[in-house]
């Protein structure tokens, strides 16, 4: 077989793209077809069923808990404020009376005769959804939410770390092999997508956030410098829920690797753009990468098409994402079709690769991403 | 429906897994069943295709086209019954696509009701995402809090045995009520909640769970007496759930169950399945293992209890990095005979993890993916020997006899003296370059004592037969023992501990080989002894080690050969590796020369120097 197909990450100059913005339950609209919306505009709102108290009430007033319901002075469906008394027990001869008063705020939502255990509700906590990506409004599920067009540069990266964020973008580095250090940022950086090139320092990640920095791309960085920023060995890679006031993106990889120069570029191109950035990733069944998207303005260049992947061909430029040559750059040379017995002893397909250095050298097909000159 | 067993002279299995579906073909060649053909093409449940039968017609076909048998109709659909060197009599198959099930299960306390619904669950092929009880040290917000969080595809509630407890049993329904977890195939989905606790609180349970978003079913109480645990009717009920409810939601999984002759298994339940046949079949104890790139699948049964553990976050590749941070790189780094830089490694660590479909090229990367290996399967042992014990909260009877003894209820029932078998499957364990890679893998981690036969399934045919040994029992048993089983040898090991150097056991073979040895403390050697090849060791231990006959008492058990041959292993029970680093190396490097793990690979030098221009 002369092709075969190799994942890549998306990287594109123009492309249509659109965003999906739901909300967790029924709620309402903001926003009708047509409308132009803004990346920070709300979009959808709704209010989430509050938290749930349960109060063992049997046990609160020393009583059978069959008895709980005709000591209740707010019933079932009713409200109550914190501090507000919510039973009483009869007392002896009228006195003595035990009182209870509510902890919180909330609405008594069941009244247990078998467990005395009385749930409370606390209020409803607003949800707000954004549209995170400016365009224009082109489908609304009613009560749901909506879907948001636009023309736009889209960027996908291999590993992030935070949640949805936007900003200005701000190239930090000269080329796309220098790493990025705390000297290559300043205060004037606050609220934007900052961008480096080869691997992020801990000290440089630690300078933006206390810019204010929204975003920080870069191609690399060490694992032992994530486990720093983030406290804790990240185990598994399902993240975009840390609260560390910046969101991470990596192009590449970990280690100190060059982002590669396609994306460096484009990243230049669009400099003063806004972005949308989200460092969310998750790669198990149904992966989901973090991406940087760039809104652009409708029919200034052409659409390209994006260069996801494809097949293994003569020629094709590629990196290599495995060690013992991780993260270098060749050419596909051959593409035998017999499997080759590697220096670990497994037998597997390979491909010849022709490095930047002009050394040729046999590397398994499952070890190559496809890139883009 | 009826099946006509002795008519059946062709099967047809398949196993839908989250990426690829691997279909085999089961053929009568001279009266015995024989595994023939075997075919995959990727899982098609996800967009753009959204229906699991087309990745079945897929495998399907390129069976048919190296069996040269028409299998499938011109609608894809599985041609039945044979008919002239077409067609097949019995098709089955298993499913872990999706996600396979994934369950929340709660019970009154945590280590016997609630472990007892884990237990069934489990069982049943089930992930567990959270075991809720009223002792979990979680206030009731908090539980409630982390049902809402979940999106379980059923709920199992137990809690009091018979006649027991009634108000903590409603307490639990009464905390799921409010939380209304949100099922992961929409808000349409109506919960099945699947209530096997106290019988007397049934009617309670039903009024507390009385909500039209909830679908409840109310089984035998699966722990009716402390001392006693009926988990058939929960396990049951689970598999009626998970077809009724749960593939009923799976893109083409409705045409799938209509395809198909007996119903369609989660893939776990099956491999146990298969186990306990086996198990039982041959009076024997056997541990199965399945490590996977995200986790790893330990099943034991001893003395006829089944058991199954799934460690969500141990596998080779999504979570690998998780391994190495729960083992710490110090013990993944024991398993290595050389140096290796930290910081490289834990970049390499996450590089696979975010890359999770690469291989190991250099023997440097296939040796520590190994070490990783070892370290994955050690800790997922221990948490099946924590979770595989007698009941707890069982009273316990004494005799004056029992004064010195210290057995509580609750104990580990794994006992791997008593281990006779121990199967490997899994891409780490089945596609090492060489057996005895996969051997020292099993030993090392698993550390089986006395006498153990050590095998593999050959290409992951043990769900299939999972789902046929319900069907035709006769089929999956000679399928398994002729085909599926990849005998690697038998591993002989002294329990105990000693100084390093002095005599730990001296030991005989006689039959198809014949030789004799002594066995030092810290020794390990390998004894070449064929597939076919039979004999009788016997040992005679040194004082304080013990072979199976109790410490320093004579000991004989018959051993097979196999691939790799006879472990003849005087390393000790527990097994201790120097914490020197260097004196560690030297140890490792003694037991990758003798067991000749790495002889047949190379260190290229062009590669080398290749790395080294670049």
């Amino acid at each position: 077989m002369a092709h075969a197909y190799t994942p890549g990450l998306k990287v594109t100059s123009r492309m249509t793209y659109q965003v999906v913005r739901m909300l967790p339950i029924k709620g309402e609209v903001n926003v009708k077809v047509g409308d132009t919306v803004e990346a920070d505009k709300i979009v959808a709102a709704t209010y989430m069923p509050g938290d749930v108290y349960p109060l063992n009430m049997a046990n609160l007033l020393a009583v059978p808990p069959k008895d709980v319901a005709s000591l209740m002075l707010h019933k079932e469906g009713e409200k109550v404020e914190e501090g507000e008394p919510l039973a009483q027990t009869a007392g002896i001869f009228g006195k003595f009376k035990k009182i209870y008063k509510s902890p919180y705020s909330g609405t008594v939502e069941t009244i247990s005769g078998v467990t005395g255990q009385v749930i409370l509700r606390g209020p409803d906590i607003p949800v707000e959804v954004k549209a995170y990506m400016s365009g224009k409004v082109i489908d609304v599920n009613p009560e749901v939410g909506c879907t948001i067009e636009n023309d736009a540069a889209f960027i996908q990266g291999i590993f992030g770390i935070g949640g949805e964020t936007f900003g200005t973008i701000k190239i930090a580095v000269d080329s796309p092999d220098q790493t990025l250090t705390g000297e290559d940022l300043s205060q004037d950086m606050r609220g934007c997508v900052v961008v480096g090139g080869a691997r992020m320092t801990d000290e440089s990640i630690e300078t933006a956030r206390k810019y204010g920095v929204a975003a920080i791309v870069s191609g690399g960085m060490d694992d032992q410098d994530l486990r720093d920023f983030l406290g804790y060995d990240l185990g598994v890679a399902i993240t975009g829920s840390e609260n560390k006031g910046i969101t991470v993106v990596l192009t590449e990889g970990f280690g100190d690797i060059a982002m590669a120069t396609r994306t460096f570029e484009l990243f230049k191109t669009f400099e003063g753009h806004e972005a949308s950035v989200n460092g969310a990733t998750q790669i198990r069944a149904g992966v989901m990468r973090p991406e940087i998207i760039i809104p652009l303005a409708p029919g200034s260049t052409e659409a390209e098409p994006e260069h996801s992947g494809g097949f293994l061909e003569l020629g094709k430029p590629l990196r290599i994402i495995r060690d013992p040559y991780f993260g270098m750059i060749g050419i596909v040379k051959a593409l035998p079709s017999d499997p080759h017995v590697l220096d670990s002893g497994s037998k597997a397909r390979v491909l010849e690769v022709e490095l930047s250095t002009g050394v040729a050298v046999i590397v398994p097909r499952a070890n190559v991403e496809l890139i883009e000159a | 429906m009826t099946i006509d067993l002795d008519n059946i002279n062709v099967i047809l299995a398949t196993d839908c897994g989250s990426t690829t579906t691997k279909a085999i073909l089961i053929e009568k060649v001279d009266g015995t069943y024989r595994q023939t053909y075997r075919g995959e093409a990727p899982t098609t449940v996800e967009k753009p295709f959204a229906n699991v039968t087309i990745g079945v017609t897929n495998s399907v076909t390129e069976v048919a086209e190296l069996a040269g048998r028409r299998l499938t109709n011109d609608d894809g659909t599985i041609l039945k019954p044979a008919k002239d060197g077409d067609g097949c009599d019995l098709y089955i198959s298993t499913s872990s696509a999706g996600g396979g099930l994934q369950m929340m299960v709660a019970g009154v306390i945590a280590e016997m009701t609630a472990a007892s619904a884990k237990r069934a669950a489990l069982g049943a092929g089930a992930i567990v995402m959270d075991v809720i009880s009223t002792n979990d040290k979680r206030r009731p917000h908090e539980q409630i809090q982390r049902i809402r969080e979940l999106r379980p595809d059923m709920i199992l509630i137990s809690g009091g045995t018979d006649g027991g407890t009634t108000e903590k049993v409603v307490q639990l329904a009464e905390l799921i009520a409010p939380a209304k977890p949100q099922p992961r195939f929409g808000s349409e989905y109506e919960m099945p909640i699947i209530y096997a606790g106290n019988k007397d609180a049934s009617d309670e349970v039903e009024k507390s769970l009385d909500e039209d978003w909830i679908d409840l079913a109310i089984v035998e109480n699966l722990r009716p007496k402390l001392e006693q645990e009926n988990l058939g009717p929960a396990r049951d009920k689970i598999h009626d759930v998970f077809l009724e409810h749960v593939m009923a939601h799976a893109p083409g999984y409705d045409m799938l169950m209509d395809w198909t002759d007996a119903d369609i298994m989660p893939t776990p339940g099956a491999v146990g399945d298969i186990l306990q046949t086996i198990a039982k079949k041959d009076g024997i104890n056997v541990v199965g293992v399945d490590i996977g790139g995200a986790t790893t699948d330990v099943f034991s049964v001893f003395n006829k209890t089944f058991n199954r553990t799934v460690s969500a976050n141990l596998g080779m590749s999504y979570s690998i990095s998780n391994v190495c941070a729960e083992a710490t790189m110090p013990n993944v780094l024991r398993w290595v005979h050389f140096d290796m830089d930290e910081r490289q490694l834990r970049n390499r660590v996450k590089n696979k993890m975010i890359r999770p479909t690469t291989i190991p090229q250099s023997l440097e990367s296939l040796i520590f993916e190994q070490a990783v290996a070892r370290e994955a399967l050690r800790l997922a042992y221990i948490q099946h020997k924590e979770f595989a014990t007698t009941l707890k909260g069982v009273q316990q009877q004494r005799t004056v006899g029992d004064t010195f003894s210290q057995k509580a209820s609750g104990t580990t029932i794994v006992d791997n003296m008593k281990l006779n078998l121990l199967v490997a499957s899994g891409g780490v364990l089945s596609h090492a370059p060489s057996m005895n890679q996969t051997a020292m893998m099993l030993v090392d981690a698993f550390e089986p004592e006395g006498c153990t036969n050590l095998a593999k399934d050959s290409i992951f045919m043990m769900p299939h037969l999972g789902v046929l040994s319900a069907v035709h029992p006769e089929a999956a048993s000679q399928v398994f023992e002729r085909d599926c089983l990849i005998y690697l040898g038998t591993c002989i090991a002294a329990k105990g501990v000693g100084k390093t150097g002095k005599p730990c056991f001296a030991w005989s073979l006689n039959g198809d080989v014949t030789t004799s040895g002594t066995c030092n403390f810290g020794d390990l050697e390998l004894i070449t002894m064929g597939p076919e090849q039979r004999a009788t060791i016997t040992c005679e231990p040194a004082k304080g080690f013990d072979l199976g006959a109790g410490a320093g008492k004579n000991v004989s058990h018959e051993v097979r050969g196999g691939t790799v041959g006879l472990i003849i292993d005087g390393r000790g029970r527990p097994l201790c590796l120097p914490e020197d680093r260097q004196e560690c190396q030297q140890t490792i490097s003694t037991w990758v020369e003798n067991m000749a793990l790495y002889e047949n690979q190379r260190q290229d030098e062009e590669m080398q120097e290749a790395v080294a221009t670049a």
